[in-house]
């Protein structure tokens, strides 16, 4: 199914537009909504810089941040999720199914260990270590998977579970031989955390969301042409090989910088992209900048929900996201009969 | 006449790999002018999907050179070869997400790579390509839901859309009933003879490239076996040689192009 006509840059402004609604609608309720109950006329005071005190921090120092955190982390996993999908020709491919998410999650393990000192400096080592580890799951879920002519759906999801099983293991073993008494709060990260973030660790969470969102958006269009094949997309002029080596190194980025700085959440890379399909078509030059959008929106949506649902105390996120997964993965699973399908 | 697209004692070996046996094409020379339907034929692993491969730059020769219109293809980027050449493959990949229309604007990638949207003159030249192929109306079907026939058609709109001076067929009948096969005929001789394309065509079917080409390539074992009219190519003695089965040549009663009878073994 795909909405009428071929894609314009007319149609794509409007996708945004309406997707730039329901990112403010859902973040205005989230500013409005949490545990600290701050009447609604008090946010807007606080928003107008007409009031000081607990208010203004619970708004402006707790609420906010975490607002920009979510729709950051949450696009990210989208666009991710999509740039995958389209690399695997596989509609299953996600960062979390894929072990990259455990890959990144060790790598930060392993700088957390070290000790990386703090602010700005400790966030672009975590996140480069993140990405260290997101590249060499990413890369050993290829060599096992990779046959020729492609990826099979079923070996892919098999090397990930398998990736994804070894970065866990390698992670417990860290954790569990250098800090014990730290646990508890990684437990609560490896589930996702979008709790207190340091504005030096959103800025550069930011910058890396907008170089990992721009390698996969500009070569949108080559990433539609993948799909012929990469035969066929070389004979329509794609540079196939560096265009894969792009999108990875754009989805390997994406995914690291959330696992570094909210935790490996899982699912919204799945979810999102495909939903996406269904109501907009498969051209990526829409489904890409929509995933940011959309996956912010589902992200933050899925966080207000983890911190009101069982206030005063919360949830976290990676719980709704995998409860709203798990049923859709396996809708996909059947309905695409192990096809490699998109 | 100037060849389009001249092969120069090309030669290309795969990698060896441990299972199969390894294949090479050796010394290979022919020359396509410009207007011709040149037909490519021969018996399974023979080549001519490594010819394809070399043809459109997805692989490049070891030894000897490709020629397009008179340039080595080996010093042109992807984009330009594609702005030439337009491949016609045998199918899209099972489950390709794409409907008709954008499947064809795709064919419109390499006249300016560096664009994020296709423009207006992209769309009238890909509006035009499926009128050519009578598949406008399904423009907004996904592949998925078409029929063999159909399919082969969006693909040479695909093809067309590109504006290439040459088009090569990969088994364009593979999958095509009766019917279908006389409609990709009719097609390709509008294409040749009314548009002036040079098409290259690869088919296992000896009457179908007979029928059509003005001039046949015989290959077995990576090898040119003989390259000319239909008339000399399609000879009992030569096509025995490089299938290894026994055959009688015939005219057809229409056309008066040679058809080939396979002569069934008894038990």
């Amino acid at each position: 199914m795909s909405a009428s006509g071929p894609v314009s840059a007319g149609r794509l402004a409007a996708v945004l537009l309406g997707l730039g609604l329901v990112v403010a609608l859902v973040s205005l309720g989230a500013l409005f909504l949490g545990s600290a109950s701050v009447p609604p006329a008090d946010v807007l005071a606080v928003l107008a810089g007409r009031v000081k005190g607990v208010d203004q921090v619970v708004v402006l120092s707790l609420r906010l941040p975490r607002i920009l955190a979510a729709l950051l982390a949450g696009g990210a996993l989208a666009v991710a999720g999509a740039a995958f999908q389209a690399l695997a020709r596989n509609p299953l491919a996600e960062p979390s199914i894929l072990g990259v998410s455990s890959g990144a999650a060790f790598g930060v393990i392993v700088a957390q260990v070290f000790g990386l000192g703090g602010g700005i400096v400790e966030a672009l080592g975590l996140a480069a270590c993140a990405f260290a580890g997101a590249v060499v799951a990413g890369l050993a879920v290829y060599l096992i998977a990779a046959r020729a002519g492609g990826l099979p759906i079923q070996t892919l999801l098999l090397a990930g579970v398998i990736m994804s099983l070894f970065f866990s293991s390698a992670i417990t073993v860290v954790i569990s031989v250098i800090d014990f008494d730290r646990l508890g709060g990684v437990v609560h990260w490896l589930l996702g955390n979008l709790g207190p973030i340091a504005p030096g660790s959103l800025a550069v969470f930011a910058a890396v969301t907008v170089i990992g969102f721009w390698l996969v958006l500009r070569p949108a269009r080559q990433l539609n042409l993948l799909a012929l094949g990469e035969e066929s997309a070389q004979q329509l002029g794609v540079d196939a090989e560096a265009l894969k080596r792009r999108i990875f190194a754009g989805a390997a980025l994406l995914t690291s910088a959330t696992v570094a700085f909210v935790g490996p959440i899982g699912f919204v890379g799945l979810i999102v992209p495909q939903s996406l399909r269904m109501l907009l078509g498969s051209d990526n030059r829409v489904v890409i900048p929509a995933a940011m959008l959309g996956g912010g929106a589902f992200l933050l949506l899925a966080d207000t929900l983890a911190r009101n649902v069982i206030a005063p105390a919360e949830l976290s996120v990676g719980v709704i996201t995998a409860f709203c997964g798990t049923p859709f993965f396996i809708y996909l699973l059947r309905a695409r009969t192990g096809e490699p399908r998109l | 006449m100037t060849a389009l697209v001249e092969c120069q004692h090309v030669g290309f070996a795969y990698a060896a790999s441990g299972a199969g046996r390894s294949f090479a094409i050796r010394d290979l020379s022919f020359e396509v002018p410009l207007g011709e339907t040149f037909g490519v034929i021969g018996p399974n692993a023979s080549g001519k999907t490594t010819l394809v491969r070399l043809l459109s730059k997805v692989l490049e020769p070891s030894a000897g050179r490709v020629l397009l219109g008179g340039k080595d293809l080996a010093g042109l980027s992807r984009a330009a070869v594609a702005r030439q050449i337009a491949i016609v493959p045998q199918d899209v990949p099972r489950g390709f997400p794409h409907t008709v229309e954008e499947l064809v604007l795709m064919g419109r990638f390499p006249r300016a790579p560096g664009r994020f949207f296709e423009n207006a003159r992209d769309r009238i030249a890909a509006r035009h390509a499926m009128e050519t192929v009578g598949v406008m109306d399904l423009r907004a079907a996904l592949l998925d839901r078409l029929s063999g026939g159909e399919r082969q058609r969006v693909m040479l709109a695909r093809a067309l859309a590109q504006e290439p001076t040459l088009l090569v067929l990969d088994e364009p009948t593979a999958h095509l009933d009766l019917r279908y096969q006389a409609e990709c005929a009719g097609l390709l001789r509008r294409l040749g003879r009314d548009a002036g394309l040079t098409i290259v065509l690869v088919s296992h079917d000896l009457g179908f490239a007979a029928e059509l080409s003005d001039r046949l390539l015989l290959m077995a074992d990576g090898a040119a076996v003989r390259v000319g009219s239909p008339e000399t190519v399609i000879d009992e003695a030569v096509l025995e040689s490089a299938y290894g089965c026994r055959v009688i040549v015939d005219k057809h009663p229409v056309s008066r192009r040679p058809t080939v009878h396979l002569i069934y073994p008894r038990a």
